[in-house]
């Protein structure tokens, strides 16, 4: 990740971070490199913001060494702060202030043109909010400001802290375009969340973080296939009886419940043309495994968000 | 536009564009100058009026006095009953040597003064007609005064008190919000140093004293309450500076304890509310007790009055500049230092 064609934009090396007796961040090292789509991902306190807290330079690790565009981030270096852009958990505005206004203000902050602030409204499609100040946007709308804000000065590296947490689904999708728009411009991202989906669907490459530690690392697509998880074919239940179902080529387990008949297969293709044969497709769906169970699978326990 | 002027107009903006702030600044100190200014308006002006009967020495005497004001009656019965009516405290009739006085005992105090004056009047009387010089000579005279009509000390102390709120909760708020609501975490990972997020703030808070300055001395000297300023006034400008430094000083302080708002809000009316009250901004301090005249030297507030007032309406010299410029530049190094060290950009 270090050559010259490929250089990395954020190096972490085991770094520890304890409040009291909780390990916040217990050995988390990792390496984005540039221009990466990068996502942490776990539940509420794995110690996701820590971390990137630490990688911003807002926190000082009480070990482990950190190295953002080359250099260190602590203590405040004010040459690196032109080129990352942090958008906050928390939406921080200026009370009182439309959304041009808040644009403006953090332009005058980077020292970039005032202009900055119409082209980041369209970037992230508030351009019909210039002059709605931030208290009365919806929490979909605060989000993309504070995103705006995150990039006026337009950064090399941003980091985005939950930017979909508590978004309704369209608010969600919306969002998703904005970030996509932003890799295209060539920046480097790493960004929390703890939407597995969203993660498999955006990221170059994730990082699955629970209780302080990094437990898995890789291409969204990669971790999923690595678990070697069984596919499921789900049918309407009525649709198949039990018996005919596990006589089925390929069908390795048959469970049904109320609604549906699911069978577990490792050969999917298989399963399908012979129900295709069968005409018995009512329902049909198909369940390929997901970061929810490669969770499952590193933890042992349910995903919940 | 810099970082500074960025900051300072968002500042400007959130101030003007919040009803409450307006109202605190502006409206609440002028609703206390405006009554306090019609309440006491002819304090002092008005003199007590006693029914007199007949003529003679004494009672052109009362008249020379210049303190009473003098009712004339035919009757002595006439009179009497006007004091027994409680309509007058007091009636005087001469009648050749006979001098006749009665007053009403319901307002001891008035009494006291009332037959002070007669008797005081008689005696001299009395003296001149023995035609001989009189022995011990009183030598009165007026002195510069400086017990003030009450627009000229209820002006200056509400600007003052009207300032310092506004700097301690400037600071204040602004600093518990913006922590609160990581707007000064986001600051700080832009490359702006603290010293212009303070200044641009120190700046602001001076700009809407300057106006708030002008408006409650503006709206003193209306005639309707007839506020005037001695040629000295200027002289207050650096105390006047200094006053808001210090309570700027204060509003940091309180901000860098106070977790919410509320608690900022609170904390903030704990350390001004009674500094108001010992510090002669709704009565003049030398009327109070000697020991809460003592107390009240440990405030900043006291001095900031007492320097404003000596320059706006007392007519002194730039030698009285030195004490509560000494004293007001104390408490901004004192207490801005011990704010610039407990200072959180976030909570932990």
């Amino acid at each position: 990740m270090t050559d010259t064609e490929n250089p990395a934009a954020i190096v972490v090396e085991d770094v520890r971070k304890a409040y009291g007796d909780l390990n916040a961040v217990d050995g988390v090292s990792l390496t984005v490199a540039e221009g990466e789509f990068f996502g942490i991902l776990g539940p509420n306190g794995a110690g996701k913001t820590t971390t990137l807290e630490i990688i911003e330079g807002l926190r000082e690790p009480d070990s482990g060494s950190v190295r953002l565009l080359g250099e260190s981030p602590w203590p405040r270096n004010v040459a690196l702060l032109p080129r990352i852009g942090v958008q906050l958990q928390a939406t921080a505005f200026f009370e009182k202030l439309t959304a041009r206004e808040q644009l403006r203000t953090f332009a005058a902050l980077y020292r970039v043109s005032a202009d900055r602030a119409d082209e980041m409204l369209e970037l992230v499609g508030l351009t019909d909010k210039a002059d709605t100040r931030e208290d009365k946007l919806s929490g979909g709308q605060r989000q993309r400001l504070s995103i705006a804000c995150a990039l006026i000065h337009d950064p090399d590296v941003v980091f985005l802290d939950e930017p979909t947490a508590a978004l309704d689904p369209q608010a969600r999708r919306n969002l998703w375009d904005v970030l996509r728009a932003i890799q295209e411009r060539g920046k480097t991202i790493l960004y929390t969340t703890h939407y597995l989906d969203e993660a498999e669907i955006l990221c170059d490459r994730v990082a699955i973080m629970d209780r302080g530690r990094i437990l898995a690392m890789d291409a969204p697509a990669t971790l999923v296939r690595g678990l070697d998880a069984p596919t499921r074919v789900i049918l309407e239940r009525g649709s198949l009886s039990t018996v005919d179902a596990e006589e089925l080529p390929g069908a390795d387990d048959v469970t049904d419940d109320e609604l549906s008949l699911t069978i577990s297969t490792r050969k999917p293709a298989d399963v399908l043309s012979a129900l295709a044969e069968r005409r018995a497709l009512a329902g049909l769906q198909v369940r390929t495994a997901t970061l929810e169970d490669v969770f499952l699978d590193l933890t042992g326990r349910e995903y919940r968000a | 536009m810099t970082a500074f002027k960025s900051l300072a107009s968002a500042m400007v903006k959130i101030f003007y564009r919040d009803k409450a702030t307006l109202f605190f600044t502006f409206v609440f100190p002028l609703m206390f100058l405006v009554v306090f200014g019609l309440l006491f308006r002819d304090a002092g002006t008005s003199k007590t009026e006693i029914g007199v009967v007949g003529d003679g020495p004494v009672i052109v005497g009362l008249e020379q006095t210049g303190a009473l004001d003098l009712k004339r009656f035919d009757s002595v019965d006439e009179a009497v009953q006007q004091v027994r009516d409680g309509d007058l405290p007091a009636m005087v009739a001469q009648d050749g040597d006979d001098v006749t006085y009665r007053f009403a005992q319901s307002d001891q105090t008035q009494a006291g003064v009332l037959s002070g004056i007669v008797t005081g009047v008689v005696s001299h009387v009395n003296q001149a007609a023995t035609g001989e010089e009189p022995r011990y000579v009183l030598n009165a005279a007026n002195v510069e005064d400086s017990s003030l009509k009450p627009i000229q000390y209820i002006t200056p102390g509400i600007m003052s008190w009207g300032v310092a709120v506004t700097a301690v909760f400037g600071a204040a708020l602004t600093l518990v919000s913006w922590r609160k609501k990581q707007v000064l975490r986001r600051i700080r990972l832009a490359p702006v140093p603290a010293t212009t997020v303070l200044s641009a703030r120190v700046v602001v808070t001076v700009g809407v004293a300057i106006v708030q300055a002008l408006v409650f001395i503006g709206v003193g000297v209306l005639p309707l309450f007839g506020l005037r300023l001695t040629g000295t006034w200027w002289l207050a400008i650096p105390v006047f500076l200094l006053g808001i430094l210090a309570f700027f000083a204060i509003g940091m302080l309180v901000g860098a304890f106070c977790k919410t708002e509320e608690a900022a809000t609170g904390a903030a009316n704990i350390v001004v509310l009674p500094m108001a009250f010992l510090s002669g901004t709704f009565f003049p301090i030398d009327q109070a007790p000697s020991w809460m005249q003592s107390v009240s030297n440990v405030f900043p507030l006291r001095h900031m009055n007492d320097g404003i007032m000596d320059f706006l309406v007392r007519g002194q010299g730039p030698s009285a500049l030195v004490v509560p410029c000494l004293v007001l530049t104390g408490f901004v190094l004192v207490v801005g230092t011990i704010a610039a060290k407990v200072f959180q950009w976030e909570d932990d």
